[in-house]
């Protein structure tokens, strides 16, 4: 029985000890103790944090490179792309205009050929009318300047008719 | 060097653990009342007792500590207890089982004292007994420095020079790991906030229960583990008796009355969704569980140490009881073993200890949900 009656002494010295310890521990013990474990556990989680944020950023700067390093290709391509269709697009049209240009040139020089060749015939037949002209001038002249070749020449004429 | 350390620390616990073996001797031939010799080392004492032995006239020599007595009987009266057990002769008295017992007296004082009671003696300069052997005399009240209450100082004492110690390295720079002794402290009371305060109580109320918490756990497992070192300044029953438990139980209600808010008191005396008429059953039960969690509290730790110490002493008794040196083959590796087992037992109580006052605080200050 005496073993689980509370005996009044000792319940006093507990009661006062626990609490005076209590006190005192608190002041110097557990005040430092969990100031300095909050602070580092603050200090690691800052830390942490940090990191977190960093890789975070990192990340969108990687992002945001490659976006770039993309939009600069998609442009460089455009340009590209741009530029050859210009350029395509100059020898094209003075590939055109050329042809045009040499087309109106051989038209030209193909006209002014006809019309150097109309000429020229035009000229030879003139010649040739003069010429023919002139011949016969010189034969008639020659064949007629005796009465006896002009009688031969009407009776030749009138052979001719005289068939019909 | 590590290891010869360590060696040195198990031989040292191995011997410690098997002391109780050379400290209850006994005359050849006359039986040792083990069941005695247990109940005196697990009550309280008004002297510290370390060794007996038999002098060269076969006369039993008493080695012991005398502490101080404090009473308070019309005015307050300190003497040594010294004066009990050596100006005096025992007076023998047989006891209502018809065994031999004794009581100590001081005429000059006034007092007897008998199985650690302290009585105001009759005229005659004698106690009275009743018929089933319970002195009737006045009990004057005692606030001596018993075994337990000088356990008690110690155990404060050496808890804040270790806590001191640990603190000390924090002094230079808070952000660096712990050092030192620190390195033992530190996980011990982050393991008390996260998984004791935090868990139970909740995130944002958990702080001003810390200092309660953690003095309790530390304060229980200090004792605990003092109690198992069987010589001075150890192996006093502190934290397996019920007056040391019941002020600690004490003060979790205390606390957790309080602390309590609108809510916990509803709960108690108006639990919601319990009609009227059950209300008249409900109370009276909630109002006995308010008492009955720190009565818990009080009853698990006692027994839980008070087993502990009865069970080493036991198998040393064995030694005893069969009357044969060839039992310590057995009941010295047991009592090693439970020993072993006690200093698990040490801690698991503090925290168990800890840990039910947190979650009986936590209930009394939880949000309504």
């Amino acid at each position: 029985m005496d073993l689980i009656t509370p005996d009044l002494g000792l319940v006093f010295w507990t009661g006062l000890t626990f609490i005076i310890l209590m006190f005192i521990l608190t002041k110097f013990i557990w005040k430092p103790i969990m100031a300095a474990v909050n602070n580092r556990e603050d200090n690691i989680q800052e830390a942490l944090d940090m990191a977190k944020k960093t890789k975070a950023e990192m990340e969108k700067l990687k992002t945001q490179n490659a976006n770039l390093l993309k939009e600069a290709r998609i442009e460089r391509d455009e340009m590209i792309k741009e530029a050859k269709i210009t350029s395509d697009g100059m020898i094209e049209s003075a590939k055109s205009k050329s042809k045009v240009e040499a087309d109106k040139i051989v038209e030209n020089a193909r006209v002014s050929i006809e019309a150097e060749k109309n000429a020229a015939v035009a000229e030879l037949k003139n010649q040739v009318a003069t010429i023919a002209l002139e011949i016969a001038e010189k034969i008639l002249r020659e064949d007629l300047s005796s009465n006896e070749k002009q009688k031969q020449l009407a009776e030749s004429f009138a052979k001719d008719i005289n068939l019909n | 060097m590590l290891n010869t350390t360590l060696k040195a620390f198990v031989w040292t616990i191995v011997l410690l653990l098997s002391a109780p073996v050379f400290s209850s001797s006994s005359e050849e031939g006359e039986p040792v009342d083990v069941t005695e010799m247990i109940m005196h080392h697990i009550k309280d004492a008004h002297e510290w007792h370390i060794l007996t032995y038999t002098d060269d006239n076969d006369g039993k020599q008493h080695v012991s500590v005398h502490l101080p007595i404090i009473l308070i009987d019309n005015g307050i009266k300190v003497f040594s207890s010294k004066r009990f057990y050596h100006e005096e002769d025992a007076i023998e008295i047989v006891n209502a089982e018809g065994k031999k017992d004794h009581y100590l007296v001081n005429r000059e004082l006034g007092y007897g004292i008998f199985h650690e009671n302290i009585y105001k003696l009759n005229q005659a300069g004698l106690l009275d007994f009743d018929a089933e052997g319970h002195a009737t005399n006045a009990k004057p009240y005692d606030f001596s420095i018993t075994k337990n209450v000088f356990t008690l100082f110690f155990s404060a004492l050496l808890l804040f020079v270790l806590l001191r110690l640990a603190v000390k390295s924090y002094k230079n720079d808070g952000l660096h790991p712990p050092r030192g002794i620190a390195r033992f402290i530190e996980p011990i009371v982050v393991f008390v906030r996260d998984d004791i305060a935090k868990a139970n109580i909740g995130e944002k109320k958990y702080k001003k229960f810390m200092p309660f918490l953690l003095t309790a756990f530390f304060f229980i497992w200090i004792n605990n583990m003092l109690g198992l070192i069987p010589i001075i300044p150890g192996g006093a029953n502190l934290t397996g008796n019920i007056s040391f438990t019941l002020t600690l139980a004490a003060f979790t209600m205390l606390i957790t009355v309080f602390s309590g808010n609108k809510n916990y008191w509803k709960h108690i005396f108006a639990t919601p969704g319990v009609p009227i008429p059950l209300l008249i059953i409900m109370i009276p039960v909630e109002v006995i569980g308010v008492f009955a969690k720190p009565f818990a509290l009080m009853v698990r730790l006692f027994a839980n140490i008070t087993a502990g110490h009865i069970i080493i002493l036991a198998l040393t008794g064995i030694i005893f009881t069969f009357g044969s040196a060839a039992w310590s083959a057995l009941s010295i590796p047991m009592s090693l073993f439970i020993g072993v087992l006690e200093l698990l037992v040490a801690f698991l109580q503090a925290f168990i200890f800890t840990m039910l006052s947190a979650l009986f605080i936590g209930e009394a200050v939880a949000e309504e949900h």
